[in-house]
């Protein structure tokens, strides 16, 4: 149903193709959270993955000896802004499924704070997501989501969820925080998922 | 709140009047809108005659079941949208706009809790959108307001907080940075927690908290709230940036 707005010309013409419908590139890094950022200390940092099975725990030191990828991507969020080629630091979803035995397709993400956020889990394997803990050669501040967040840079960034704390498997696809709050299921840039 | 399907509509501008300065407000007949809650946002999307689109979220100043939807933008300098929206944009003019969004950082008249706005320069717009309605609904619950902004010029929707504070509906504190009014209480500077403290509900109150402005006044207030005190999950953030 677009129309044209009388007298808007625009500028950037010259269009980045990496850039998906309704994004614009930004060269800061904006901030969204729901509410106060939580101070957490690395030393009492606990990453738990709890399937219908049982838990499975890693302290700070024992996710970092799971392997540390350097990464290279773009993120996209929901609130229209872009950031290409950033580098981060991260352990692959694939090594810590390494030993998670689940017959369970969903996974709920949570955070310190109570955040919480639902991707399929065939979305996190395969490289395509990371417990991250570095962005542009520097630890995550906790305002980035800092110490750890997840890392899922093909979904909205809303999916990468900040100061998470754990992975809880679901046998259906139950709606998150924002999911919940009128953002999209799913999340797909390049399908402009935005929003219910 | 009320569950309202986000869609797009088209928005034709009835009127554009001076807000401040630099900000501009802007009201649109949306006559598909099924209404929103106060707080919410909506994406603003512009065409130009190549079909190169641009698209910005934008909070909305009005609620309720009205078919008026009011902007309020504030020119963001070498911006693409905002400087249109503020310098080009005339009555009869239509964009697109897709909405209603956002169910989380509103509020509704009807709970008993006090609530607390805590606004840092346009971060304003979606709590005067709440003490509107919670006047307008003639709603008991006991609101607070605490403004932290440039000069008082810089102040959105001034003389509606004003009347609305008249009324006795809304407690209003200023904080001013960069100059004050003749005869002010204190040199202009930004807000400190000590006066974070005076001017808001006690933690024994049980407000409900929202706070919209910049990131870092956003991160400062809030750590500062949450230091004082008050459960982290009654503070409600939203920060903006990117024009």
């Amino acid at each position: 149903m677009s129309f044209i707005t009388r007298g808007f010309s625009g500028r950037g013409r010259d269009r980045d193709p990496r850039l998906p419908p309704g994004q614009t590139l930004v060269e800061d890094w904006p901030v969204l959270s729901a509410g106060p950022t939580p101070d957490i200390d690395p030393a009492d940092w606990e990453f738990v993955v709890a399937t219908e099975n049982g838990r499975h725990t890693w302290n700070w030191d024992e996710m970092h000896a799971l392997g540390v990828e350097d990464i290279t991507v773009d993120i996209h969020c929901v609130t229209h802004w872009s950031k290409l080629e950033m580098a981060w630091r991260g352990v692959p979803l694939d090594k810590i499924f390494e030993n998670v035995e689940t017959s369970y397709d969903y996974v709920m993400a949570h955070s310190y704070g109570g955040y919480t956020t639902n991707v399929p889990l065939d979305e996190l394997l395969d490289g395509q997501a990371w417990i991250a803990f570095e962005a542009d050669g520097e630890p995550l501040t906790p305002e980035h989501g800092g110490p750890a967040r997840l890392l899922v840079p093909h979904l909205y960034f809303w999916k990468s969820a900040k100061w998470v704390r754990g992975l809880v498997m679901m046998p259906s696809d139950d709606p998150g925080f924002w999911e919940q709050n009128g953002y999209n299921l799913h999340g797909d840039p390049w399908a402009e998922e935005r929003y219910w | 709140m009320t569950h309202r399907p986000a869609a797009w509509h088209a928005a034709t501008v009835r009127s554009v009047s001076r807000e401040t300065a630099s900000a501009r407000r802007i009201e649109f007949e949306v006559p598909t809108w099924p209404g929103n809650d106060a707080g919410a946002h909506l994406d603003v999307r512009l065409t130009a005659p190549d079909g190169y689109q641009a698209s910005r979220s934008y909070s909305i100043a009005s609620s309720g079941d009205s078919r008026r939807v009011v902007l309020a933008v504030d020119e963001v300098p070498g911006g693409e949208v905002s400087p249109f929206l503020v310098h080009e944009l005339q009555p009869g003019d239509q964009v697109e706009i897709h909405g209603p969004l956002g169910a989380y950082f509103v509020w509704t008249p009807g709970d008993e809790r006090p609530v607390q706005l805590i606004a840092g320069g346009s971060g304003v717009v979606p709590l005067y959108a709440m003490a509107e309605l919670h006047d307008r609904e003639q709603d008991s619950t006991p609101f607070r307001l605490l403004y932290s902004v440039r000069t008082p010029d810089d102040r959105f929707f001034a003389s509606e907080l004003e009347q609305i504070a008249a009324r006795g509906r809304l407690e209003a504190s200023y904080v001013y940075t960069r100059a004050v009014p003749a005869g002010w209480h204190s040199a202009p500077g930004r807000v400190t927690r000590d006066a974070l403290a005076a001017a808001t509900w006690p933690v024994d109150r049980r407000p409900r908290i929202y706070v919209c402005g910049p990131t870092p006044f956003v991160e400062t207030v809030a750590d500062w709230l949450t230091e004082l005190g008050h459960e982290p999950r009654a503070i409600r953030t939203e920060r903006f940036g990117g024009g």
